[in-house]
């Protein structure tokens, strides 16, 4: 392409000139395409108006024992692994990649936080360092078999969650750390379970990584050029690697943060139910995946906000708990939150018809 | 190829010449999983007394506790490697019907271990623990606990799972009833409407399913002072949630297993009394009973008034209340398993 630059040819006049040449305006957009529009620019939005409506109609048929300080943060605390895990299942979903293996690195890394300290005598400190380090390389792992190798992540995300958790039995010959060891011995490794109040309310470290997690994760992903890259990268590998997106370098990054958070959700989980135990967080996967979706992000790539999960763990943890206080059958709530799950969708697909 | 044939030909002649040589006798061992520490120690106690014995033994494992397919798998494989008995932990107890039959028929001797087929009389024996008494000891011993006070008890149930396996229906049931309180439809739990019990949640019987299933509990009526659970790692989930809010020490809570980190939590006073079963006795009887089939054909006897052989049941406590046996956990450690 050649620049012509002696003026003669002046195509910036056109572009700084102040009469629009061509737009797309809408003049049919009634009331509801005005919502379908907010809803377009602000994915996170549906969750969260479903998040308030579910507390609102709760707390109306509950009371007090639902509005209260303790099920409030109760609900958080519940919800606090799924939500750091859903944290890094909402970047793999980002660039249109799913992890099926997130639930396994967690229960691995904190086994190897468990088993460094108390087998081999390394400080908690160190043998925690230890295992977000194994997180981070399972994660790496992870991304290089799909980006380099070109593997589809759903197979090897799939391949890795058995050879991960196989290696987690193994390692571990499934025994248990207990809690009240892990207490005398190495305090550190419960550091997430640590409590402290705020205006009555109690949360954990758990809660509040969670939160500073998302927050940052969110910041990120809008403000940054490596967010703006895995956006890119998610929407359509090809066009961002055309205009100059390092897809490699982005893919990998993405998979080892991911890595890393579960690792970290491993260490949360410590702190969680107290003691280091190789059977927890079977289904971690599948619940994230589920906040993720329930979150309004997009299965396809490039779309949705990771404050989106966040508030799609909480619909479920709200329905869970309000629906055992009403004292309804633990079936009412899987089914409901299948409904949650397709209504999503469908109003991900309709969201997605605005021509924005 | 034509060795292997060859070698076939000449194990079938020995079989046929001396059918009882002890060498020639295989059999199997089919757990739901080879992760938890239970079926663990069961297969040390099958592979101990094989070798004892002088039997091959062969063992496979489902994936996760629920994978019926490779159970079923497993099944044929033993038979077509003609091997003379089968002992099975069964995940779906009616499914694998068919299968256990088609074993019998080929004249495999099938004893189901700790968990019974249903109908139970599908396996030629079933060696398990009495999960109704572990149950009603845990129950008796809570009542006893609370003397008076068992009147006006707020009681959380910590089951197992929404689909009501038999095993955690038997234990739920055994300690309402040793409790005192009465049961609605003995086959399944949650039907009771005893004022005293505050509800009903499930754990799948690990430490996190436990530490919720106590917190929503908690949420429901803060004032719980007795929780029943289904196992030691959902006991020591509740331990943790009771923990979070500074009641741990006014709540008695009681299990079933008798795995040694549950016995050492007995020891702590995490968990009051606990019902200690023995799987390695359960697996080391069963290959006894197939070498007795192999040799001259005679099956194991039921315990008398039961439909099963008891495997035996202790409760497991450092306060020992009247009028309910126990063992200290000084004990209890002794035979632990996991």
């Amino acid at each position: 392409m050649s620049q012509t630059k002696d003026g003669t040819e002046n195509f910036e006049s056109a572009a700084n000139r102040s009469d629009s040449v061509a737009e797309f305006e809408d003049h049919r957009r009634g009331v509801l395409g005005q919502v379908q529009h907010t809803l377009h620019a602000n994915p996170s939005l549906v969750p969260l108006i479903v998040l308030i409506v579910a507390i609102a109609v709760f707390g109306l048929l509950l009371g007090s024992k639902f509005f209260s300080p303790f099920a409030m943060t109760l609900i958080l605390q519940q919800v606090q692994i799924v939500g750091i895990v859903a944290a890094a299942q909402s970047l793999i979903i980002l660039t249109a990649g799913i992890d099926l293996s997130v639930g396994a690195i967690m229960v691995f890394s904190s086994v190897i936080m468990g088993q460094f300290t108390f087998r081999y005598g390394i400080p908690a400190p160190v043998a925690v360092a230890c295992g977000l380090a194994a997180g981070t390389m399972i994660g790496a792992l992870n991304g290089w078999l799909v980006s380099r190798v070109k593997l589809p992540p759903f197979i090897v995300t799939l391949g890795m969650w058995q050879i991960v958790l196989a290696t987690n039995f193994l390692y571990s010959a499934n025994e248990t750390i207990r809690s009240q060891e892990i207490e005398a011995n190495a305090p550190f490794l419960q550091f997430f379970g640590t409590k402290f109040n705020i205006g009555g309310a109690v949360f954990t470290v758990g809660v509040i990584f969670m939160l500073v997690l998302i927050l940052v994760l969110a910041y990120a992903l809008r403000h940054t050029a490596w967010g703006r890259h895995v956006y890119a990268v998610g929407d359509d590998p090809e066009a961002a690697g055309l205009s100059g997106v390092n897809v490699h370098r982005t893919l990998m990054s993405v998979y080892m943060l991911s890595g890393l958070i579960c690792a970290f959700a491993g260490w949360a989980l410590i702190g969680r139910i107290g003691s280091v135990s190789p059977t927890s967080g079977q289904l971690a996967n599948i619940e994230s995946i589920t906040a993720v979706v329930i979150g309004g992000i997009s299965l396809f790539g490039g779309r949705g906000s990771i404050l989106g999960s966040l508030f799609g763990a909480l619909i479920v943890g709200v329905f869970t708990l309000g629906l055992r206080l009403l004292g309804a059958d633990a079936q009412w709530t899987f089914l409901l939150i299948g409904l949650l799950i397709i209504a999503a969708v469908a109003a991900d697909q309709w969201i997605r018809k605005v021509s924005a | 190829m034509i060795r292997k044939l060859l070698a076939t030909g000449s194990v079938l002649a020995a079989m046929a010449a001396a059918p009882a040589a002890a060498a020639d006798i295989s059999a199997c061992l089919i757990t739901k999983t080879d992760t938890n520490p239970f079926f663990v120690k069961m297969k040390e106690g099958a592979t101990a007394k094989a070798e004892e014995l002088g039997i091959e033994l062969k063992s496979f494992a489902g994936k996760v506790d629920g994978d019926h397919e490779t159970q079923v798998a497993a099944i044929e494989t033993c038979i077509a490697d003609g091997a003379k008995g089968i002992l099975l932990t069964a995940s779906d107890t009616s499914s694998i019907v068919p299968a256990v039959e088609q074993a019998r028929e080929n004249g495999l001797l099938v004893i189901a271990l700790d968990t019974p087929l249903s109908p139970i009389d599908a396996a030629d024996a079933t060696f398990a623990t009495d999960n109704f008494l572990a149950g009603e000891l845990i129950g008796k011993w809570a009542a006893g606990a609370l003397g008076d006070k068992a009147a006006d008890a707020k009681i959380g149930m910590l089951d197992l799972a929404i689909s009501q396996p038999t095993v955690g229906v038997l234990r739920d049931q055994g300690f309402l009833q040793g409790f005192g309180i009465d049961l609605g439809d003995p086959n399944k739990w949650g039907d009771e409407t005893d004022s005293r019990i505050v509800g009903n949640d499930v754990t799948q019987g690990n430490e996190e399913g436990g530490r919720r299933a106590m917190e929503n509990l908690l949420a429901k009526d803060p004032m719980i002072n007795v929780v029943y659970t289904i196992n030691e790692p959902a006991a020591a989930g509740a331990y943790e949630a009771l923990k979070a809010i500074g009641r741990e020490n006014d709540v008695l809570i009681v299990s079933v297993d008798g795995g040694c980190p549950g016995v050492q939590n007995v020891k702590d006073g995490v968990i009051g009394a606990t019902s200690q079963q023995y799987p390695l006795l359960m697996a080391s009887l069963g290959i006894e009973a197939i070498k007795k089939w192999a040799d001259d054909g005679s099956k194991p006897e039921n315990t008398p008034g039961k439909d099963f052989f008891d495997t035996g049941v202790a409760l497991v406590t450092d306060q020992p209340v009247d009028g309910v046996e126990s063992i200290d956990t000084a004990k209890g450690t002794e035979l632990c398993w996991g």
